[in-house]
């Protein structure tokens, strides 16, 4: 990166800047006219719809309600991905053969996008939580997975071999030496698997039949309430804001616990 | 017991026929508790003489073996001490300590008193649950001595251990492997390129040639040792001066340097 890193304070105003001006330039093309209303609402329509929804429901729930529906499919997918995706990448890592089975498979798999998974989705799992939470966990699985291998396969090879010489076994050097070597790369795969998984998560719910806020804009969409579908999106970009800084913070601890960083 | 012995031992890295040999014909025999030491000029191939005996590389040709027995993969009859210490971060000093007596299957009583010999024998008592990056690298590398003695090894083998250290830990550890080395006999194979290193610590020291590496001499130390009296001196200056060591010194200094020299023609 070039430049001098800011003072917090000043880094601060910088970024409550940048949001003012994005909020003007947004007033002045909907209240202008330059952009018609039914295109773009005017973001004072958008602050008293969140706030309005918040507490009065639109199609069946508040939004704290969607919220609340969105994020438990989104734990499952992302919990489902993270349990699945770092053993089976921990241990492609240490055995050579299951990385030959399983890369060529995953290295296609992986370029799908988790919206192209919806029929399948709704085949096979239904419209209920188990369909939402296959395209929450096509979103999230791949990066658990790369990270934990990435981390196992390129743990520091003199750490191996003094496992090794102690007389150490697979599974104790896949728990013992490869799992928390890799513990930096997993922790950050985990990062972008929350995000994705939360990406992903209004492509999961255009086939549920509740809640949720994906269902919620959906549902608005057809009525062509665009400050509602405007909320639906706000709401999802806070949340994820919110994961993403609360992960960071957890990344942080660990990292200076292991003495990674001063 | 604990033999090593090298036969007819090449080592080509690379793909076969077109690859760089590394070691050509290395032949030598290491007896039960004996203490010998490779010097060499970097690149020379020693510390591969030494991964091999560890089990990490295979010999192109020929055969090393341990107590009679051709290597095959590591194992903890063949403890290593790494230069860069290899201690695992996230293990405290004692659980670094205990990972090899664990994968014994030792009862925890049992393991429990052999770390705290181990510890005692090393002064790290006050450092049990510290981490290594807590420590400094005199300390890590005391951890990584005991982590290899504890395991109460057949062959000790040591790839330049003190070489990350700095000049003052270094003479400390060298007198601490002398005091353990008689207190505690062993088969150790130590590498190293700093030759008093070499001299004080051993009992036979091997002279290694530039790449493709082979033994020019080996030189017996242990009879001048106990001829001369070294061990009468408990601190390596004193012993550094005296006559027998400095003429020995010297000796593989010209071996050594004849090798450079060879090299520019």
């Amino acid at each position: 990166m070039n430049g001098q890193a800011l003072p917090l304070k000043e880094s601060m105003l910088l970024g409550l800047l940048s949001l003012l001006l994005f909020l003007g330039l947004w007033t002045v093309l909907t209240v202008s006219g330059i952009v018609p209303r039914q295109f773009l609402p005017t973001p004072l329509e958008v602050a008293s719809r969140f706030f309005q929804l918040l507490t009065s429901p639109f199609a069946g729930a508040t939004l704290p309600t969607h919220l609340a529906a969105s994020f438990k499919r989104y734990a499952y997918g992302v919990l489902l991905a993270a349990a699945v995706g770092v053993p089976l990448g921990l241990l492609m890592g240490w055995f050579r053969l299951l990385d030959d089975i399983v890369t060529p498979i995953f290295d296609g798999l992986r370029f799908i996008a988790p919206i192209a998974w919806v029929p399948f989705a709704a085949l096979w799992f239904g419209t209920g939580i188990g369909g939402p939470i296959m395209i929450i966990f096509a979103g999230a699985f791949p990066p658990c997975l790369i990270n934990a291998y990435r981390g196992a396969r390129f743990v520091e090879p003199r750490l191996i071999e003094a496992a090794k010489m102690l007389g150490t076994n697979d599974t104790r050097m896949i728990m013992e030496v490869l799992l928390p070597a890799a513990v930096p790369s997993i922790i950050a795969g985990l990062r972008v698997s929350a995000g994705l998984g939360w990406q992903s998560l209004v492509g999961a719910e255009l086939i549920v039949a509740a809640a949720g806020v994906g269902f919620m804009m959906v549902q608005a969409q057809g009525s062509v309430q665009t400050a509602t579908v405007m909320t639906g999106m706000i709401a999802i970009g806070i949340v994820g804001m919110i994961i993403d800084v609360l992960l960071r913070q957890g990344e942080g601890w660990l990292r200076r616990r292991r003495g990674l960083e001063a | 017991m604990g033999s090593i012995s090298f036969s007819h031992v090449d080592k080509i890295f690379g793909p076969q026929g077109s690859g760089v040999k590394a070691l050509d014909n290395i032949n030598l025999d290491i007896a039960d508790r004996e203490f010998v030491a490779i010097v060499g000029p970097s690149g020379c191939g020693k510390t591969t003489c030494l991964r091999m005996v560890a089990g990490f590389e295979a010999a192109s040709a020929g055969e090393v073996k341990v107590n009679g027995k051709t290597v095959t993969a590591p194992g903890p009859d063949r403890a290593v001490v790494f230069q860069q210490f290899a201690l695992f971060p996230w293990k405290t000093v004692r659980e670094n300590i205990d990972l090899g007596l664990r994968n014994k299957n030792l009862p925890l009583a049992e393991r429990d008193g052999l770390i705290s010999s181990a510890l005692k024998l090393m002064s790290l008592e006050s450092h049990a649950d510290a981490f290594p990056h807590q420590l400094s690298g005199g300390m890590q590398q005391r951890v990584a001595i005991a982590r290899a003695y504890v395991l109460d090894p057949e062959v000790l083998l040591m790839d330049e251990p003190f070489g990350a250290l700095d000049a003052q830990t270094r003479v400390v550890m060298q007198e601490e492997l002398v005091r353990l080395a008689r207190r505690n006999p062993r088969t150790v194979l130590f590498i190293t390129h700093a030759v008093e290193e070499a001299v004080y610590l051993a009992d036979r020291v091997a002279i290694m040639t530039r790449r493709p590496g082979r033994i020019k001499e080996v030189l017996d130390i242990r009879s001048i040792r106990e001829a001369e009296g070294w061990d009468r001196h408990p601190k390596i200056e004193d012993v550094m001066d005296l006559e027998s060591f400095v003429h020995l010194r010297t000796h593989i200094w010209k071996t050594l340097r004849e090798e450079k020299d060879f090299q520019h023609v």
